[in-house]
């Protein structure tokens, strides 16, 4: 165990190498720069903010320098907001989205595989199609549609929530609702599947012949077998949702990092756009090592060696 | 037990995460909140449905975005310049009555030559008590023209004596015109007669600095705190990044009798639709321009209801034409593209924001007979008359002949609506097929800089209140902002004779003769003057907003 996951860390930081030269040279044959304006600078201005922030070294300098900055952990100034580090708005922003995500996450889980589970339960009857109606909308409506309705039933028409920003805990529900919608259809989803397979496995007729009761048999043997699917869309999920949605923050106005990874690419902002990008590789990997090792924990039948991956 | 340990382990790490995230202190939390975020004085909201009775002066504002900067040498853009104008005060400051007043400075003496200002500064203080000296000015000047500081816009000093040698690298710091003769005395020296120049001592990036503290600490201007000093009307108390900014009165302050306000909590969400409603549910008191702006599809059913407030502003909508390709190398067919548009229809169906259609460059708040303008708008049948004499000239036998025009803007809804409306009318009045195209906006503007383009939409907004900001960018073809490889003798001769001319009447006129030969040769298609549209609390009065769009709070107060 110990062995394999070593060997992922390695893997992990192979892959996040790979990601930081990718972004670094995709972001330099990008047209346009940091000082791209409509108000064109002087061009010696230019030269002397491309001398202040070293663009006008050769690029093998300043790759150079910056793996060995990543490597320390300075992703360093940010081009466009004079006050801020890197290190600073990603530590600020991750502080607010992790929040966010996790009560969004929290959400999904609970709500998707309790309706999952009555879906597969009630198999072809009214709660099925019910929750399978629920489903299907929340996968088709777009997070922005959910929260723009959210807000103007919620907040504007009814009063009970406020509209935006970020300062108390009924600031937040609004915007974990809109986050989780989408996910909760899909884990919904996932969940009435495999919980529908498990269900048609020998070993649960076995259960039923033994005399179990239907709810133990429902918790012991068949979400704990049904919640691999589940397990395994949550890795990239959880990466996704706490590192901040672009959309549902600005909607809300709430000062999360999903907003600095696109307003950073309009601004050509070169060190945000990599600590952001390096930061959110990082998150996503681990994340998906997590999903493994709980693979191992829920699933006796997998072992993690060193040699297979599992699926 | 393996499985154990794992179980106990992940959920560590999971709930490490929750507590992780949770870190971050909420503002109902009452002293300090650490030393990155300054220190808050937050009481809970106490303005919220306030009605009648004491009012409270606490002004609930939105920046659309998070201030870039708040040092005054680095910021060049108008949410740090919203936030600056309250908190530093120049030399001098634009006044109710839209022109520059003396501010700091209490006395202004301009030699013969209209080259040498001397200013008496007043007895002011920064808000921690130190005075504000000639020596706080020269330290920002400088600091701004040091080549090795990033500032963006020391061009606004090149009107120095010596300041844009010394930022090339070519001269040295002491060859500047700026020159401390005591504490309360500054000299300044300029290259040219510059009669806007006190508009420019009021403009922020010739705010002054506290240099006691800036030369001591690199990085004073990052967050508010000590090290955050302010001159103006209001001081910086708390800058949480990405989320809001709060001033409150300042006591030290010379002209603090003025002043009502007590506090302004300035938060930062950047949806139009969402910063409208939260206006709606008196959650702020103001929504809309000049710092953000209303959503167009609100603007026609808040004006019906009476409650939006337009004002002009001086900035120019317009189309770029290049003039270095056929077939914008002929400027009959530049008219014909120009007077075969029909302004007041975009304004009243696609902009909808009660912008005044523009057919000369330089808005009206600056020459007031250009709301006229040089030409009809929607002329078809002089389009019509140009296009043939153009077509002729470029050796086309009829219009069918002409290629496929591309009509490039950056992509936004609003670019492309107002793209298509002017891609119908020259299609309809002209018969000339437009397609169109757009991109990100980096993308778009190495595009125009390097001339690979046709015709290509930019806006203007003005730096400081006079027309040559709007008219030098097209002196010479390769100058930083020109972009559309057009250069006329005549017209740089006119502007060459402006910037030594002394008598203001004659200048008016050489930069009018100029403008003239602009809208002639057309270059440049304007299409509309912008407005500021916006709605704000019935009972917040004499906020002040000037021509160029700089909003000042400094008069403000609630009505009870």
């Amino acid at each position: 165990m110990l062995r394999y996951i070593g060997k992922r860390v390695l893997y992990i930081l192979l892959s996040l190498w790979l990601i930081v030269t990718a972004t670094f040279f995709l972001m330099r044959f990008a047209p346009g720069n940091p000082f791209t304006s409509e108000k064109r600078l002087p061009a010696q201005i230019e030269a002397n903010l491309k001398a202040h922030y070293g663009l006008d070294q050769p690029w093998y300098v300043q790759y150079g320098e910056y793996l060995v900055k990543i490597a320390q952990w300075d992703f360093g100034p940010s081009f466009k907001y004079k006050s801020q580090t890197v290190n600073q708005l990603i530590a600020d922003g991750f502080q607010v989205s992790a929040v966010l995500g996790l009560m969004a996450i929290f959400i999904a889980l609970a709500v998707g595989v309790i309706l999952g589970t009555i879906a597969a339960l009630k198999h072809n009857r009214w709660q099925d199609y019910g929750a399978m109606i629920i489903a299907v909308a929340g996968i088709s409506v777009p997070s922005f549609i959910m929260a723009t309705v959210l807000q103007y039933v919620f907040a504007l028409q009814l009063g009970i929530f406020p509209v935006a920003r970020w300062e108390s805990f009924m600031h937040t529900v609004l915007p974990a609702l809109a986050l989780a919608s989408t996910p909760t259809a899909f884990i919904a989803r996932l969940t009435r599947s495999s919980m529908l397979e498990v269900l048609s496995n020998d070993y649960i007729k076995t259960a039923r012949a033994k005399g179990l009761s239907q709810s133990s048999i429902t918790v012991r043997h068949t979400i704990r077998n049904a919640m691999l699917p589940v397990v395994s869309y949550m890795g990239p999920l959880a990466a996704t949702i706490i590192t901040g949605s672009f959309v549902i923050e600005k909607i809300f106005g709430i000062p999360g990092l999903g907003s600095s990874f696109v307003l950073s690419i309009g601004n050509r902002d070169y060190t945000v756009i990599m600590g952001v990008t390096v930061f959110y590789s990082i998150i996503l990997l681990l994340c998906v090592l997590l999903v493994d090792i709980l693979y191992v924990l829920i699933d006796p039948r997998i072992k993690l060696t060193g040699r297979k991956e599992s699926a | 037990m393996k499985k154990r340990i794992m179980i106990v382990l992940s959920m560590l790490l999971m709930t490490s995460l929750v507590f992780a995230a949770c870190s971050k202190p909420t503002n109902n939390q009452p002293g300090n909140t650490g030393n990155n975020k300054g220190t808050t004085s937050e009481r809970e909201s106490p303005a919220q449905g306030d009605a009648g009775g004491n009012a409270s002066q606490e002004l609930r504002y939105n920046l659309h975005s998070e201030p870039p900067s708040l040092h005054p040498g680095l910021a060049n853009d108008n949410v740090s310049g919203g936030v600056l104008n309250q908190i530093l005060e120049g030399l001098t400051t634009i006044g109710k009555s839209g022109k520059p007043e003396k501010a700091i400075a209490e006395q202004i003496d301009v030699s013969d030559d209209q080259k040498v200002y001397t200013f008496k500064l007043r007895d002011a203080v920064w808000s921690n008590g130190d005075p504000v000296t000639a020596h706080d000015f020269e330290y920002a000047w400088k600091w701004v023209l040091d080549p090795a500081n990033e500032a963006k816009y020391a061009y606004q000093l090149y009107y120095i004596e010596g300041a844009e040698q010394a930022n090339t690298g070519k001269g040295s710091d002491d060859a500047i015109g700026i020159n401390a003769l005591d504490e309360k005395t500054l000299e300044v020296k300029l290259v040219n007669p510059t009669p806007f120049f006190l508009e420019l001592t009021s403009f922020y990036t010739y705010l002054p600095i506290n240099s006691k503290i800036a030369e001591a600490n690199k990085n004073w201007a990052d967050n508010a705190g000590d090290l955050y000093t302010s001159n103006g009307p209001f001081k910086l108390v708390e800058w949480s990044h990405n989320d809001k900014v709060v001033l409150l009165k300042n006591d030290s302050y010379w002209d603090k009798n003025t002043v009502k306000l007590d506090k302004i909590t300035m938060t930062i969400v950047n949806d139009e639709n969402t910063v409208l409603g939260m206006f709606e549910k008196n959650e702020l008191d103001w929504a809309g321009s000049p710092i953000g702006a209303l959503p167009t599809d609100a603007i026609p059913s808040l004006r019906d209801s009476g409650k939006l407030h337009s004002q002009a502003a001086a900035s120019t909508y317009f189309y770029k034409f290049n003039t270095t390709e056929k077939p914008f190398n002929n400027a009959n067919i530049r008219r014909a593209f120009a007077y075969a548009i029909d302004r007041q229809a975009i304004i009243d169906n696609v902009t909808q924001g009660g912008q005044f259609p523009a057919t000369a460059f330089v808005p009206p708040s600056i020459f007031a007979d250009n709301s006229k303008g040089f030409f009809a708008d929607n002329d078809i049948d002089k389009a019509k008359g140009f296009l043939q004499k153009g077509l002729e000239e470029l050796g086309y036998k009829d219009v069918s002949e002409l290629p496929a025009i591309t009509l490039s803007y950056n992509t936004s809804e609003g670019h492309q609506k107002i793209a298509q409306a002017i891609q119908d009318m020259w299609t309809k009045n002209l018969g000339v097929e437009v397609t169109l195209e757009n991109s990100e906006w980096a993308v778009y503007i190495e595009k125009l800089h390097s001339l690979d383009y046709q015709v290509g939409r930019m806006g203007w907004i003005a730096d400081f209140n006079d027309a040559v900001n709007f008219l030098e960018m097209f002196r010479d073809k390769d100058g930083g902002n020109n972009d559309t490889g057009w250069e006329n003798a005549q017209f740089k001769d006119l502007l060459a004779k402006s910037s030594t001319e002394k008598d203001a009447a004659k200048r008016t006129q050489l930069l009018k003769d100029a403008e003239a030969i602009l809208m002639d040769e057309v270059p440049v298609l304007p299409i509309y003057f912008y407005t500021n549209n916006w709605v704000v609390n019935d009972k917040l009065k004499d906020v002040f907003i000037d021509g160029l769009s700089n909003i000042y709070f400094k008069w403000a107060y609630f009505e009870a």
